[in-house]
């Protein structure tokens, strides 16, 4: 304690010393058996020491101030002896502490949470209310919930910038995405949003990745056609994740409802949300282009045998697939179609039925252990092959033309490493096979697309919370202690 | 009213009916006073008590609602409760129905809950087992009102306390669900209350002062309800059960004295109202004030519990910036409570011989004092005048002083009163005066006690003046000229007191202190004849010498001693006497005693 930066309490006659020669009256004096304790607090800054469990009092100490302009320099714990032969132990928490600083902590948890609680916002409330709102709706729109995010702003009465259509369309792209049908969503990317992806190559790069790791996996839709199963059972795959990105989330809570369940209520549903959606005439009219696409049912189950139409008819399947695996918000928000065309509504509505049926059996299947690359098919096989092939083609001419990408060959690598073993999926690198390893590239997609619209890449709740996170950092780098107790986290549910 | 109370008592009117009664005469009793005093004066709790019985449960909270608002009140009459036996029952058994009953139930009891009577009689009904599972109920209100409930059941009483340490609940023992809520994050309300039955578990010997949940916890909870982030109510009610706890334990004592800086904490108690409030903020003045006199004395009984035992917490205290004038100050409060509180601080420190000599002196403590004594209520009284007997302990420098504004009129009318610890303090700060003092002090002592007086202490029931009465004596009667002078004056009544007390049935001290007396009366020059000439003492002195215990023998040897010294007048005749009186035999036999003490002659 005699020297600058430095605290100590001393033994041997009780005082404390705040980096000077000269100490204060402090605690009693302390010898041979004590337990002696420093608890340094670095959210008002002050530390005490404690006897034997006891806490003497607390001393303002000005750690902040040199931590902040000197980072490097810190408090270091030291302890001094005078008599030879003295034997000290020191505890850092290996053992439980006389003191009961688990005690100490939660108070000033709860003191921080307080805080946090009862920040004042004054007579704001309304422009902090507006801005909330603005919050959660934009979050919405950009991950393409958008009728929720239609019902939400009709609830709190708010405009939405972007068109429905636009919302729509991103939506339709993720969806297949998240489903594993990369090769359709680019190709509906090329077609909603042409020249993006030729303005992205990187992107491109990703997502031709991700659809070879689908086509390993079996769920690409160029493999899926060769497959012997039906295909709608596969767009119901247990495995494929929602759309809303999950905060560290594992894949453990991954869809249990697998999708299955509301689907049977959907149908019924969308007749019931008709009369409350002739209440709200004027949001009808943005949904045409999905409307137009719906499909017939007969047309419907052609459609997987032949390759040419492909792209056409996978892009009404996600149409159809949006109405009954999302959720029943939904059905209400094609008000157009059903109003116009009520009749192939009800048809839908029976026809998906039927494919529940089949759902639940090929549902099971997928859970079995049994899992064959490309699902088995060895025409999808060559079909992958010869995709891969491609993929080598487009890394090398992306290498020619921008330069050599370390993160592009070790994304090429870890795809094609899928082949080398036998059971790609419970191999070192199967986990890109899990269906959560497509979100990253969806993001990637959608934060593309919106800045090609003009529209923030990323939504303003994620920047904040992003900026939260950061500030947490920021302060625990400059030792202003309270970070500690206000993870971001402990706010997210 | 008239007409709600008779609604609500019509059975025939409808419950939702009756139930809005409840409601209506439950926001009356939450305006002033007034307002329930005259819903007192219309019997309304009969009438609510009656409710009680419907077989409807909202209307049941209703009236139980109604109930609580009127028991907390000031004005209401705690007896009211308990005039009906069946009543308790019955509120017992409405404990089970809602968390609604369970917290009006609860916060009825904590509020009429007031001594040891009502304790026994709420102990009785179970209160214990049906209120204990309360505490681990999931509604924070209901919790609260259950664990205040057991504060006010324990608070010193030892048959609840003992009770409480051995309920389990949820497969806890209450004492670990206390201590659960002594928590830093729980809310203050909760620790202090919860500390406060820890504290009187404690104090009634149900947890050990050395058990961890005390020292470790309830105690440092304590220390951070006097910090100065607390409000001052909470300051107030930490401070007093903090004095409470450590009050008899030098341990605890040395713990919370060195603990947050607890002494220099309490220091800040004299700090209200500010200066700074005084001027600023009215409001703030107001509620200043009406704090301060509790503040102050809640410190002061603190520092009373705290320098209780210690020398070296005696001496941090009085080091404490301006304690003595404070004391001081506090001695001449009009708040009675204050001044009590004072005057046992005062006591507390005055025990240590350092400070009676120090600081005692430079404050000239005796002072108010002396003012203090002067129609002061007893209970004033009996700290006081025991602190005076500190006071007057031949090493004070105070002695004087007081002894001159008068005090020995004022101890002799002590020990005249009524309230035994009056007259215990009383002869006993007599006794303290006469020790070593001078002839003239002593003939005043004896004229102002009156030998009637001295008689009448020397017949008290109580052990303890008659043993102070007879130490007094004892002191009066010391140096020979005094000896000779008090017995030439008064030696025929002492003589026959003495007689009285060896013959009478008393403890082995009483006797003991009597055989002195005699043995100081025996080193007298003339006042050796009183009792050479008194048979019957000397038989008696003879019987002692043999009696079994070898203190009395040691008392009754002095005497001998002192009558037969050697190089007095007349040692030659009363040593004659006494071997005709066999008492050489009874000495042969003790020399060959083990005991050293008695080899001595």
């Amino acid at each position: 304690g005699w020297d600058k930066h430095s605290y100590g309490y001393h033994g041997d006659d009780g005082h404390s010393f705040c980096s000077s020669g000269t100490g204060q009256p402090y605690g009693p004096t302390f010898t041979t058996g004590d337990v002696i304790g420093c608890c340094v607090n670095l959210i008002n800054n002050t530390c005490f020491y404690t006897k034997n469990g006891h806490s003497l009092e607390k001393l303002r100490i000005n750690v902040n101030s040199f931590l902040f302009f000197f980072p490097q320099s810190n408090l270091y714990p030291t302890v001094g002896l005078q008599t030879p032969g003295e034997i000290v132990d020191a505890n850092f928490g290996q053992q439980p502490f006389v003191f009961d600083i688990e005690d100490y902590m939660r108070e000033w948890r709860a003191k921080i949470q307080s805080t946090i609680k009862r920040f004042p916002i004054g007579d704001r409330l309304g422009e902090w209310q507006a801005m909330l709102q603005n919050m959660v709706s934009s979050y919405l729109v950009h991950h393409g919930y958008c009728s929720t995010a239609a019902a939400f702003a009709r609830v709190t009465d708010t405009t939405i910038q972007e068109e429905q259509t636009s919302i729509k369309n991103r939506q339709r792209i993720q969806k297949l995405v998240l489903a594993g049908r990369v090769g359709e969503a680019i190709e509906a990317t090329h077609q909603l949003y042409p020249g993006l992806l030729e303005h992205n190559p990187n992107l491109l790069f990703m997502l031709k990745c991700r659809q070879f790791v689908e086509m390993v996996n079996g769920t690409d839709s160029e493999v899926r056609c060769f497959s012997a199963r039906s295909p709608r059972s596969q767009d119901s795959y247990p495995g494929s994740p929602s759309l809303s990105p999950r905060h560290g989330s594992n894949n453990s809570h991954v869809h249990s409802t697998g999708a299955d369940s509301p689907t049977c209520s959907n149908g019924v549903m969308s007749t019931k949300s008709k009369q409350s959606c002739s209440k709200y005439p004027a949001l009808s009219s943005s949904s045409s282009s999905s409307s137009s696409s719906s499909p017939s049912s007969v047309n419907y189950s052609e459609s997987n045998s032949t390759d040419s139409t492909k792209s056409q008819q996978h892009s009404s399947t996600s149409n159809q697939e949006t109405s009954d695996s999302e959720m029943e918000m939904e059905a209400e928000h094609y008000p157009n179609g059903v109003l116009e065309n009520s009749s192939t509504r009800i048809m839908n509505g029976t026809y998906k039925h039927e494919e529940i049926l089949q759902t639940d059996e090929s549902s099971m299947e997928d859970n079995c252990p049994q899992r064959q690359l490309c699902g088995g098919n060895h025409a999808a096989t060559e079909r992958m092959i010869q995709f891969g092939r491609e993929l080598q083609t487009l890394s090398e001419q992306l290498c020619r033309e921008y330069g050599k990408n370390t993160m592009h060959k070790k994304m090429l690598q870890d795809a094609f490493s899928l082949l080398a073993y036998s059971d790609p999926w419970n191999c070192p690198v199967g986990q890109q096979l899990d269906p959560i390893q497509r979100e990253p590239v969806c993001a990637a997609l959608n934060s593309a697309i919106l800045e090609s619209q003009n529209l923030p890449k990323q939504p303003p709740l994620m920047l904040a919370l992003g900026q939260a996170s950061e500030c947490l950092r920021l302060m625990a780098r400059v030792g202003l202690g309270s970070c500690s107790f206000a993870r971001v986290d402990d706010y997210l549910h | 009213v008239s007409r709600l109370l008779y609604l609500l008592q019509q059975e025939s009117s409808s419950t939702e009916l009756r139930t809005e009664c409840a409601v209506v005469l439950g926001s009356l009793a939450m305006g002033t006073e007034n307002n329930v005093k005259s819903l007192l004066d219309c019997h309304i709790i009969p009438a609510l008590l009656q409710g009680l019985l419907s077989p409807d449960l909202r209307f049941i909270e209703a009236c139980l609602r109604c109930l609580r608002t009127i028991f907390i009140s000031p004005v209401t009459p705690e007896d009211l409760l308990y005039t009906d036996a069946t009543v308790i029952s019955h509120l017992m058994a409405l404990l089970s129905r809602s968390r609604y009953t369970q917290e009006y139930i609860c916060q009825i009891f904590s509020h009429c809950c007031k001594g040891p009577d009502h304790q026994t009689i709420l102990f009785n009904h179970g209160a214990v087992q049906n209120i204990a599972h309360l505490l681990v109920s999931t509604s924070y209100k209901v919790r609260m009102q259950a664990l205040k409930c057991f504060s006010v059941l324990a608070f010193e009483n030892p048959q609840v306390s003992m009770t409480l340490v051995n309920v389990v609940v949820d497969g806890e023992l209450l004492p670990q669900i206390f201590v659960k809520m002594l928590q830093r994050d729980k809310p203050i309300e909760m620790q202090l209350t919860s500390a406060k039955c820890l504290t009187s578990m404690c104090r009634a010997g149900a947890i050990r002062t050395d058990d961890s949940c005390i020292v470790l916890k309830t105690l440092p909870c304590l220390v951070r309800m006097c910090s100065k982030e607390r409000l001052l109510e909470e300051r107030v009610e930490g401070a007093e059960t903090l004095a409470y706890l450590i009050e008899t334990d030098v341990e605890l004592q040395r713990i919370a004295s060195i603990t947050d800086h607890l002494i220099v904490m309490l220091a800040d108690y004299f700090k209200y109202p500010s200066s700074v409030s005084a001027i600023t903020d009215i409001k703030r003045l107001d509620h200043d004030l009406k704090h301060a006199h509790e503040l102050r004395q809640a410190a002061f009984k603190l520092y009373a519990s705290l320098g209780a035992n210690d020398e070296d917490i005696r001496k941090k205290i009085i080091e404490t910036e301006n304690m003595m004038d404070r004391i001081v100050n506090g001695l001449s409060e009009s708040s009675i409570k204050v001044r009590l509180a004072a005057v046992r601080c005062l006591h507390s420190l005055s025990r240590s011989v350092q400070q009676l000599r120090t600081s005692f002196q430079d404050h000239a403590v005796w002072k108010p004092l002396m003012k203090v004594l002067q129609n002061a209520p007893n209970e004033i009284l009996v700290v006081a005048s025991s602190t005076l007997c500190n006071l007057l302990l031949e090493f004070s420098p105070s002695k004087e002083p007081i002894l001159e504004s008068g005090a020995i009129e004022l101890l002799c009318s002590l020990t005249q009163s009524e309230n035994l610890a009056l007259r215990v303090n009383g002869i006993w700060a007599l006794m303290n005066m006469a020790f070593q003092a001078e002839q003239k002090i002593k003939s005043d002592i004896l004229r102002g006690l009156s030998t009637e007086q001295l008689f009448q202490l020397l017949s008290d029931s109580d052990v303890n003046v008659l043993m102070k009465t007879l130490g007094l004596l004892r002191n009066l009667l010391s140096t020979r000229p005094h000896i000779d002078h008090i017995m030439s004056t008064h030696g025929k009544q002492i003589m026959q007191a003495v007689t009285l007390i060896l013959e009478g049935e008393h403890n082995i001290e009483v006797k003991e202190q009597t055989l002195c007396i005699l043995a100081n009366i025996a080193d007298g020059t003339t006042a050796k004849e009183l009792i050479m000439t008194n048979d019957d003492i000397l038989q008696k002195i003879k019987y002692y010498m043999s009696h079994s215990n070898a203190k009395l023998q040691l008392a009754a040897m002095f005497c001998i001693s002192n009558l037969i010294w050697n190089e007095e007048e007349g040692s030659q005749e009363r040593q004659d006497k006494l071997r005709d009186m066999g008492i050489v035999d009874i000495l042969h036999k003790l020399s060959q005693s083990s005991d050293p003490n008695l080899c001595d002659k």
